[in-house]
Parts: C-alpha cells; sequence; structure tokens
C-alpha cells in the first residue's frame, strides 16, 4: 500500500480558477518525492491538499490508506513550512515537544524525546534558548526536528530552505538527506531550486501551470547515500538538464496557454 | 536623564510662569500664584499641616491616603483585568455573542463614570457592600473596556500558519486556545493592562467622591477643591501623588510583563 495515493485530483478556487487538474500520484514508502514548478503551478496548493490544510475540489487523497482528514486526525503528518512558525514565546526544548504535550505524552518521555530529536537535527545544548536567539538556519533544524517529533507517517516539506542562503541551504540538504536516513521517514517536498530537487529526491514530479498539474515524473537514479561529491557527479548534471528541460517543456505549453487565458494564481 | 527631564518640566514651568507674570499676559490664562504657585511651594506643603492643622504633614496624609486608593485601585484592577479577560476570550470564541455584545461593551464607556459610580454605591451600599469596595467596581468599570478590546483583538490576529500548524497537529479548539491564541496576544493584553493600570487609579480617585470616603486621595481632592484660593498647592501636591501613584501601578504592569512575555526583543515595546 502506498504512503501517499493521490486520484483525479482538481482544485478550483471561488472565481473559478483552476489551481489543479487532473493530478495522479503514488508515494511509497520511504521515498522522497519533491514536487517542482514554477510560481503558480499549484505545488504548495497540492501539499496543503495532502496534509488536510484545504480541501480539494475533485478525486481524492489516500494516505496509508486513510482520508487526508482522518490521517490528520490521526498525527499522521510532520509539516515543516518555509518560514520555521516557531513560537517565540517557547524556548527549543519547548517548540519540538508542542506537538507531543497535544498528543498527551508524559513529561518524562516528552524531554527524552526532545533530547534525541536535539541529538538528529545537532542541537544538543541550545534547548533552552528561545528562537530569536538562533539563525536562520538553526530555526528551520528545530522546526524540522519538532515535524519528526512525533514519528508522523509523512513528512510534508513547502519550500523549507527557501529563505536560506545557498550555503546554508547546501549545509541542510545533507543534513535533511541524513534525517531522513535516521528517520525512515517518507517525505514529499515542495522546491523550486532545480538542483535541490535532484540531490534530494527520489523521485521528482515536474509540475507546470494554469491548470496546475503533474507534467512529467523523473526518478533520480543517484546512489545513497549522496554526498556533497553528488553535486559534482556527471549523473547529476544530466538529471538537472533533465528536469529543466521537463520545466521548460511545461513552460512553454504554458506561454501558449497564457495568451488564451491571462490569469495569475500566487502558490 | 529622569532627572533633565524633571529638570526641563521645572524649567518649563517656572520659566513660563515667570514670562506671563512680568509679561501681565493674560492668554491663554492669567498666571499668578493661584493658577501656577512655585514648585518649590508645591514641596514645601508636602511637608507642612495643612490648613485644617489636624494631625501628620500633608505628605504623610497624603501617602496614607494613596494607599488607600491603591488598595481601591488594585482591586478594581484585578477585577477588571480578570472580567475584561475572560470577556475578550468569550468573545473571540463566538461570533454570535460578538455581534449581539459587543455594541454594548463600547456603549457601556460612553456612559461617563460620574453617572455611574453613585448608582454603583448605592446598589452595592444596600447589599451592605464596603464602601471601598463599591469605589474597586467602579474602577474595574474603567478598567475592564481595554482589556476586553485588546484580547479580542490580539486573540484574532494569530498567524494563520501558526493556526496551520496546529490544525495539522489534528490539536482541538481548545488547546489552539491555550498553546496558540492566548501567548501569543500576551503583548497586545499587556499594552491593554498598562492603559487599564493607570485607569484604575484614576477610577478609584473619581468613585471616592460620590462614595463620600475622606481616606483615599479623591476625598483630599474634594476637600482641597473647596479651597484651592486659599492654598492651591494642596492640591497641586495631591495631584502629585496622585500621578506618583499612577505611574507606581503602570510600573508593576511593565515588570511583569518582561517577565512573562518572551519575545524577540526588537518586539519588546
Amino acid at each position: 500500500m502506498s504512503v501517499v495515493e493521490i486520484t483525479g485530483l482538481g482544485k478550483t478556487f471561488g472565481a473559478g480558477t483552476t489551481a489543479l487538474q487532473g493530478i495522479e500520484l503514488a508515494i511509497e514508502e520511504r521515498e522522497f518525492v519533491s514536487l517542482i514548478g514554477p510560481s503558480g503551478c499549484g505545488k504548495s496548493t497540492l501539499l496543503r491538499i495532502i496534509g488536510d490544510l484545504i480541501a480539494p475540489s475533485a478525486g481524492k487523497v489516500l494516505v496509508n490508506g486513510k482520508t487526508a482528514t482522518q490521517a490528520r486526525v490521526d498525527r499522521d503528518y510532520g509539516i515543516v513550512f518555509q518560514d520555521p512558525v516557531l513560537y517565540d514565546w517557547r524556548t527549543v526544548a519547548r517548540n519540538i515537544s508542542l506537538p507531543l504535550e497535544l498528543s498527551r505524552w508524559n513529561r518524562r518521555r516528552r524531554a527524552e524525546r526532545v533530547g534525541e530529536m536535539l541529538e538528529l537535527v545537532e542541537l544538543t545544548g541550545f534547548e533552552s534558548h528561545y528562537p530569536w536567539q538562533l539563525s536562520g538556519g538553526m530555526q528551520q533544524r528545530v522546526s524540522i526536528a519538532r515535524a519528526l517529533s512525533f514519528d508522523p507517517a509523512l513528512l510534508l516539506m513547502d519550500e523549507p530552505f527557501g529563505a536560506l542562503d545557498e550555503m546554508t541551504r547546501e549545509r541542510l540538504n545533507l543534513e535533511l538527506l541524513r534525517i531522513w536516513e535516521a528517520s525512515g521517514s517518507t517525505i514529499v517536498f515542495v522546491t523550486h531550486s532545480i538542483a535541490e530537487a535532484v540531490f534530494l529526491s527520489t523521485r521528482v514530479a515536474v509540475m507546470s501551470p494554469r491548470p496546475g498539474r503533474i507534467s512529467n515524473v523523473i526518478p533520480i537514479d543517484l546512489p545513497q547515500p549522496r554526498t556533497a561529491a553528488t553535486r559534482e557527479e556527471p549523473r547529476f548534471f544530466e538529471l538537472v538538464t533533465q528536469v529543466r528541460e521537463a520545466l521548460h517543456l511545461g513552460s512553454d505549453l504554458d506561454r501558449q496557454l497564457a495568451e488564451s487565458t491571462r490569469a495569475e494564481r500566487p502558490t | 536623564m529622569l532627572v533633565l527631564v524633571l529638570a526641563v518640566l521645572w524649567g518649563l514651568w517656572e520659566g513660563y510662569r515667570w514670562l506671563w507674570m512680568t509679561a501681565g499676559w493674560s492668554w491663554p490664562f492669567t498666571v499668578d500664584s493661584t493658577s501656577m504657585p512655585h514648585i518649590h511651594d508645591v514641596l514645601r506643603a508636602l511637608f507642612r499641616h495643612p490648613t485644617s492643622g489636624f494631625g501628620d504633614i500633608l505628605l504623610v496624609q497624603l501617602l496614607r491616603a494613596a494607599l488607600f486608593t491603591a488598595k481601591e485601585a488594585a482591586v478594581g484592577f484585578a477585577l477588571g483585568a480578570s472580567f475584561g479577560f475572560v470577556l475578550g476570550i468569550a468573545l473571540s470564541q463566538s461570533k454570535l455573542l460578538r455581534r449581539g455584545l459587543l455594541p454594548y461593551v463600547v456603549a457601556s464607556q460612553t456612559v461617563p463614570i460620574l453617572a455611574v459610580a453613585p448608582i454603583v454605591v448605592v446598589y452595592l451600599g444596600s447589599l451592605k457592600v464596603a464602601a471601598w469596595f463599591s469605589v474597586a467596581v467602579i474602577s474595574s468599570y474603567l478598567t475592564f473596556f481595554p482589556v476586553t478590546i485588546n484580547t479580542l483583538r490580539g486573540l484574532e490576529s494569530t498567524d494563520r500558519r501558526a493556526l496551520d500548524l496546529m490544525r495539522s497537529y489534528a490539536a482541538g479548539r481548545t488547546m489552539v486556545l491555550w498553546k496558540l491564541r492566548i501567548p501569543a496576544a500576551l503583548p497586545y493584553i499587556f499594552s491593554a493592562l498598562k492603559v487599564a493600570a493607570t485607569a484604575s487609579v484614576v477610577g478609584a480617585i473619581i468613585g471616592e467622591a460620590p462614595s463620600s470616603i475622606q481616606d483615599g486621595l479623591g476625598g483630599y481632592i474634594v476637600n482641597f477643591n473647596q479651597y484651592y484660593t486659599l492654598n492651591p498647592e494642596n492640591l497641586w501636591a495631591t495631584n502629585l501623588i496622585a500621578a506618583l501613584l499612577g505611574i507606581a501601578f503602570f510600573l508593576v504592569i511593565v515588570l511583569a510583563e518582561t517577565i512573562i512575555v518572551r519575545r524577540a526583543p526588537e518586539h519588546v515595546a
């Protein structure tokens, strides 16, 4: 059984703007799938529908065989947004333990898990810092630790490194792969960086806009575990080129469409 | 810094007084020793026995009165702030309640406190409630409003993504309120509490008049008002103490805020 199974999914916003149309996608356990596409292709919308933050207009999403709503109620999702969305009034440790409090873990188990999580994201020693005392990259690591703290079946990441500088981003990419390896989670990752998508993923779903749809799914056969050297392999460049061409194909199509219908939708 | 500000204020007062008196200007008002007594006379009045001649020097009497008023104001503040907070939460939870009740909450503040005060005193007096407590209730009437409005505003301005996060954890309404909305609203609530703290002192002083309480600052103000032309500095001295009391209330809230509210430095007001 797939972790995520999307069939015939569509989303139309109020005024009749079609954000997504005919989305079909199955994601297997332990996969790392990136959704990539230009702004307005509905990649964030798709992620939010998977996470049951918004409802689809057509089709359905099954997560571990359950409806998305049931999966959310069962706390199957860990979500990381572009902004860390940490609570300013809570220390790092208490930010990470927030979902555990909501799941009514007792204090001792919470402390234990927070310790493990801090170790996982290499922030041991920062547990009593406040979010605003940390750098952007560290904040995002806290956010990842929080999302993984309760062992969700699925990790949804919406451009988590989009606001960081290139060097921090590359370092966190490596770290995310290590965390993915160690936690054994399944990840759906939204990005608009081609290199990031290729480097991280087992598959890249290329999306094109108006209406938002998956135009191509490219398997990434780079060997695991990936390292900084992976970025310099010829196969990496081939795959980057392949994704880029798939994106351009989508946007050429888009340009033709755009001439007939003029609609702008933010992601 | 404080010394400098005080010195400038003193200079402005005395300078204005001197200039208007020497030039004989009468606009916007005639300046003389009655309308603007010397500051040193006001300070000296604090250490004299007031004209009525009884008991301690004025400072001691005023401090005792300030303490009395402070009790009324503190109880009034506690009542008003708690009520205002609870009302703010209730309003935030129900649109129906908001539409039905909010206009009356606003209307309550358009009724002059001087008109409400005697009613409260008479009503609570008939229930054998101590007079000072009636004053506290009057003071709470001024206190609850800013707290309600700002609590409501704070609870409604929760970050959209933080709410999405709570939704992804399938957190219930109560949990979202306790773990997110209220903590996020604290800066709003505290800025209301600062307004409310000084308002509670004003409310207590005003409330003392219709309840014919003589032990508080309100009693002294009424009294010195009647003898203003004879001893203007007594009233000014009382005003000074009343202002200091208000400032003290304000500072207590500021202190509580720095202890309770954990925010990035640039968020701290």
